[in-house]
Order: structure tokens, then sequence, then C-alpha cells
């Protein structure tokens, strides 16, 4: 579904001779990853305290199967999770990367300015002192990180928004809700502050089955169309004016690619919390996994995913006791970006 | 040198921000506000004090209430706002330089985190109580953080550079942050230490605390004001600092050694403080442009005023509690510097 965008940028920017050999590769690392995040959401749902063949999972995935506790235990148990963590972590490496890109700025991930702060303030609240069930607080925590990406958004408009002005305004938005967020925990009753301190660290597990739904909707339409603003954002990586001569109307660009990018990461955290890390580090990861310089927001989205998945085997299965996603997406991310860091020399801008 | 395509392209409306003569009375200026509120901040408090009473305190050495007070908690506390404020101010302003990124901060690229992350584990491992050892394995976490950064973005042909060390810094914020919240999950003494640590207060930091942090503190103010002119270097890229004749590496190296020292010191006296290291620099950089000549004097200055007022507000709001200074920098700093962001024509990093 992404070939059309991939020829359309990869024709405009590279010289015909080095062109097939760079969108070989391109497809390769994508049929690479794609089988790396097949294969980890079956993983997901073999391991556990009833363990299951390979086979038996997509058997039963694909109604195939005869036995109705395997059934019971894939489709009804492990399913939502797995699809959760995929979904999630789709969203989350795709909103990622076009902020890394738009804002031309390898840090400027959501959670680092504003967007997952306004979502964790509105949450936070909701729990702590309205006592709100889970999912009026999910539903807080999307009206929140719109609210946020909004307030950004309207706050460093001036004549027009640069990338610049967006994220110092973000920094001042997110020490804001940080400052908040860190007043109402420690006012509050010690059970209440557990709970939020819970949701602050994110965890798949605990998404609700509407969360989900909605979540995955949005993904179906919102995905490709990231992926056909895909040629927009190369434009607009070569700056304003350059985009502009390139026919591209800059400001709706922005601001469209912008709300994608904010709606995807804001149903994500609403279902799953602010997963850290995963937004960060899966652009980065995945510009030095490409090297071509293509585009990268496939490739983002399912690194993004990949590491979701990976966290939560780690997270409930592989430590002493079950942990939340969150505590692990960093530890798993990590040591790869580094490794790459260190042996891949690619400088890619933004990302 | 002062001024960049960035803010030409935009017409600076404010020309008096290039102008060194009122750079420098601007400067004067604030360190006078900067005594004020050091007057503030002794005086000020659940207990009010007179003026004359903190010359007593130190003259006749008696054991007054008032002396007391004085001499053993508002004293120190103003010391190491005054010095732990300059110090992460400072950091903040080195690191945005170093990795030409508005979003650097000690937070961000480890040393926080790598702080915390030695804190638990030393409490896990080793059930250590008093907060003043802390401090030595907070420094060695920041520092460890610091070297790990450092050494993974010098990797590779070109060095380290702005946009390695910024990622590399992500990467091991991340690391640490699994470490720490993987041990606070599993270890509640650690969970219950890690709190009071982490919420970054000047409050409960007297003499000891002073004592350990302040020398690593000061010899790294002073490197760091040395490093003015190798930031503007840098400031211009890579390849224009190597063809003006910069040591490009060793201004990097020297750059990472002061932030180690400053921010590792002042994060182990008084917690994570990230609005100081994150904000104040950049309302330094939008008061007096993109000279980091003056913007290190500023952050300097600038710092020390914002932490030590907010923990003035913070007493003064909810007598006889307190807020933490995190709470109200966040709370009333946030929007100020929004507003100045909006105001002022930026000088881009």
């Amino acid at each position: 579904m992404s070939a059309p965008a991939i020829v359309g940028v990869a024709a405009a920017v590279v010289p015909s001779s080095a062109r097939r050999h760079r969108r070989r590769r391109e497809r390769a690392v994508v049929a690479v990853l794609l089988a790396v995040v097949l294969a980890l959401f079956v993983l997901t749902m073999m391991v556990g305290s009833y363990r299951l063949s390979p086979l038996a999972v997509v058997e039963s995935l694909l109604g195939l199967s005869d036995d109705p506790s395997v059934d019971f235990i894939v489709r009804d148990l492990r399913l939502p999770v797995a699809t959760t963590g995929l979904a999630v972590g789709l969203a989350l490496g795709l909103s990622g990367i076009v902020f890394q890109k738009l804002l031309a700025n390898p840090l400027a991930s959501p959670d680092f300015v504003g967007i997952s702060q306004g979502a964790s303030v509105a949450a936070v609240l909701s729990i702590v002192i309205f006592h709100l069930g889970a999912v009026a607080v999910a539903g807080a925590a999307l009206a929140g990180a719109l609210l946020a990406g909004l307030l950004i958004y309207l706050l460093a408009w001036k004549g027009g928004v640069t990338g610049y002005r967006f994220i110092l305004v973000g920094i001042g938005v997110s020490e804001f809700c940080i400052a908040l967020i860190g007043y109402v925990l420690a006012k509050a009753q010690l059970f209440d502050a557990r709970e939020a301190m819970a949701w602050l660290v994110g965890s798949i597990g605990q998404a609700g089955a509407l969360q989900l739904r909605i979540l995955l909707v949005a993904l179906v339409v919102l995905l490709p169309v990231a992926l056909l603003l895909g040629r927009w954002l190369g434009a607009l990586e070569l700056g304003d004016d350059a985009a502009h001569a390139l026919g591209v109307r800059v400001e709706v660009a922005r601001v469209v690619l912008l709300a994608v990018a904010i709606v995807l990461v804001a149903l994500a955290t609403a279902a799953a919390g602010p997963v850290s890390f995963v937004a960060l580090v899966s652009g980065p990861i995945a510009v030095r996994i490409v090297r071509t310089g293509g585009p990268v927001l496939l490739p983002s989205a399912l690194v993004g995913a990949a590491l979701v998945l990976l966290a939560d085997v780690v997270a409930v299965h592989l430590m002493p006791a079950a942990l939340p996603t969150g505590v692990v997406t960093g530890a798993v991310g990590a040591p790869y970006l580094i490794w790459l860091l260190a042996t891949v020399n690619s400088e890619g801008r933004g990302g | 040198m002062t001024t960049t395509t960035a803010s030409l392209r935009q017409a600076a409306p404010t020309p008096s921000h290039r102008n060194g003569a009122a750079l420098g009375i601007g400067l004067v200026v604030l360190v006078g506000v900067l005594a004020v509120v050091c007057v503030m901040s002794i005086t000020l408090g659940t207990r009010g004090i007179g003026l004359g009473a903190i010359i007593d305190a130190f003259r006749d050495r008696d054991d007054s209430v008032d002396a007391t007070v004085i001499r053993d908690l508002r004293v120190p506390r103003t010391l190491i706002g005054l010095v732990a404020g300059a110090a992460l101010g400072l950091s903040g302003a080195l690191l945005q330089g170093l990795t030409r990124n508005p979003l650097a901060d000690p937070g961000i690229l480890g040393i926080n985190t790598g702080a915390s992350a030695f804190i638990v584990t030393s409490i896990a491992l080793f059930g250590l109580q008093q907060m003043t050892t802390y401090i030595w394995f907070a420094f060695l976490g920041a520092a460890t953080a610091m070297v790990i950064v450092y050494g993974v973005a010098s990797f590779g042909r070109e060095g380290a550079t702005p946009v390695k060390l910024a990622l590399a810094g992500a990467a091991v914020s991340a690391g640490f942050y699994a470490i720490t919240t993987g041990v606070v999950v599993t270890n509640v003494d650690a969970l219950n230490q890690m709190r009071f640590w982490q919420v970054g207060a000047l409050a409960g930091r007297y003499w000891p605390e002073l004592e350990r942090s302040a020398p690593f503190m000061v010899v790294g103010i002073l490197v760091a004001l040395t490093l003015g002119r190798s930031l503007n270097g840098l400031a211009l890229g890579n390849d224009m600092a190597v063809a003006l004749g910069q040591n490009v590496a060793r201004t990097r190296a020297i750059v990472v050694v002061s932030v180690a020292l400053l921010a590792g010191a002042a994060t182990a006296a008084c917690g994570p403080i990230v609005f100081v290291g994150l904000v104040v620099p950049h309302a330094a950089r939008a008061l007096c442009g993109p000279d980091y000549r003056w913007i290190l004097p500023y952050s300097l200055v600038l710092s020390p005023i914002v932490l030590l007022t907010a923990d003035v507000i913070g007493r003064l709001v909810l007598k006889p509690g307190e807020l933490q200074v995190g709470v109200v920098l966040g709370v009333l700093g946030a929007p100020a510097f929004i507003a100045l962001v909006r105001k002022r024509s930026l000088a881009q990093l």
C-alpha cells in the first residue's frame, strides 16, 4: 500500500542509476521488519502460563483450530493484548518520526514536546481528583493530548509556525504539565497516587476493548494518509522556501501532518498510557536501518511495533515479577540504538 | 558572529539585544537582583526574620532561635540554591551549545537518570539510608552517563557530532530510566527513598550537602565561563569551526567534563530540577542573542535568581507548609517562558 509513496519520493530525489539498488534495499528493510513484527506478534500469544506452539496460535487466529480452550486463550485472552501492542507501537513509531522530521530535531518526539504530558495531566487529574473509571480516564487522556497539541500550535503561531518555536513552546507546556502532575501526586491519597503512577508508567495490558477499537480504526484510516503525506515531509525537510517551490503548501502540509501525528499519539496514550521512549527511538533506529535516506515512515512505525511487542514479552514473561510494558521499552530500544549509533555512519537530519 | 541568518531573516526588531554596553548593564542589574533575592531567601519564610538578625547571627554566634534558623537552615539553603542554580543553568547552556539542540538538558542527556539509577541501585544493594551518602552515588551515576554518552557518540569517522550526542544521550537516558523503574517497582525501600530525592528541592539541604558538592560546582563554573568563544565556534558548525582553527574534539571533551561536574554535583545536591537547566538558558538566549560570551554569564546569574525566587514563593504560599520548588517553577515559570518565547525574535541554536 505504501509502494506509490515510496516510488514517488525515490523518483523525485534519487538519480536513476543508483535508484534501483536503493529501492531494493528499502523494500527489503520493510519486508524484514514486517516479518519481525509478525513473528513477535505470534510470539506474544505463544508465551504465558500455558505455552502454545506457533502453529496452534496461527491456526486459532485463522479459525482452523478445533480446540475451544486454545481458541479461548488465544482469541479472548492474548489477542487483545498483542493487538494493543501492535497498534500502540505502530502509532507511536509513526508519530515519533513525523514529529522528528517535521520539527527537524531528533529529540523532538511527542513525549518531549508536551503532547504526552498533556495526556498525563488529564489522566492523573481524572484518577486522583475525580475518581473516574478506565474508559473515562482514557477519554480524558485523549482530550488532554489533543488540547496540549492545539495549545502548543496556537501559542507557537506568530504569522506561521517554525519548528524551533514549536519546540520551545512545547518545552514550556511540558514543564507546566509536569509540575502539575508532581503537585497532584504529592497531595493525593496513597492509593490514588499509586494508581496514577501505574497509569503513568504505561502498559499495553491496561487497554480496554473500546480504546483498542478506536485506536485500530484510527490506524486504518491515518496510517495510509500519513504514508501518502510522507512525500510532503521530504519536501518540508528541504526548508520552507524549497518546499514552496516544489509546490507544497507549507503551512497546510505542516498542520495536517502534525494533526495526524498528534491524533495517533493521543489515541495510543489513551489506550496504554505514556509508554516511554518508543516514539523517541523508533525513528532514529529506522533511519539507521534504512540507510539510503529514503522514506522512513513505514519502517519507523514497524520498529515501534517491534519494540513494544518485544518489550511486553520481556516485561511480562522474562522478569522475576511481571512489570508494566513502559518499564522495559527503554531498556529494549536503547541498547540497539546505541549499537547503531556506534556502527552506522549516517547523519540523518531530524532522525 | 553575533547574528545568524535566521535572526537576520526575521528582521529582528530589537537591535538593543546585540549591544554590548546594554548587555553589560543588564548583567549588572541582574547581579543586583540576585543579591536582593538572596537576602529575601534568608529573611522570608515560615518564620520571618529581620535584616539585622542576619548580621547578629554570624557576629555574636548566639543561640537564639533566629540565629540558629539563619545559620543552620536559611544560609546553607540559600547558598545551595545559589551555587546549584548557577551550575544547572550553565550546564544546560553548555549542553544546548554542544548539541545545538534546544531540547538538550541534563535530563534528556542521561545525567539525571544516571544519578537516579545509581541511587536506587545502591539503596537496593547496600541498603543506604543517609542522604549524604547518596551524593557520591548520584555523582558517580551522572559521570558514568556522561562518559557513556560521549563514548558512544565519539565512535565513527566524524566524531561526537551534535546529532549523535543528542541521540546517544536519549538512548542512555532510556536505559537508565528502565533500570531505575525496574528497581523501584521491585524494591519498596528504594521507592520510598527515591520519592524524596526525585522531587528536586532545596528544602532539607544543609551544610553537609553543600560542602560535598560545592567544590565540584565551583570548578565547573569557572571552567564553563571560559568556554563562550569555543561554543560560538561550535555554533557555526563542525566544518566552519575547524576552518577557524578550533580544536573541535578538544572543545567538546572540555564541555562534556564541565557538564558532568556541574550537573552531576548539582543534581546530587538537590535532585533533578529540570526547569532551570532546560528553560533558563533559553530565556538567556532570548534576552541576549546567540553570543555564548553573553549567554553563559546571563545563565549563571539568571538561574539562581529564578531558582531562589521560586523557592521563596514556595515557602510563602502554603505557610506553614511548603510548595516544592519544582512545582512553583513549572506553574509560574513555564507560562512566563512561553510569553518570552512569543515576544522575542529568537536566536536559533
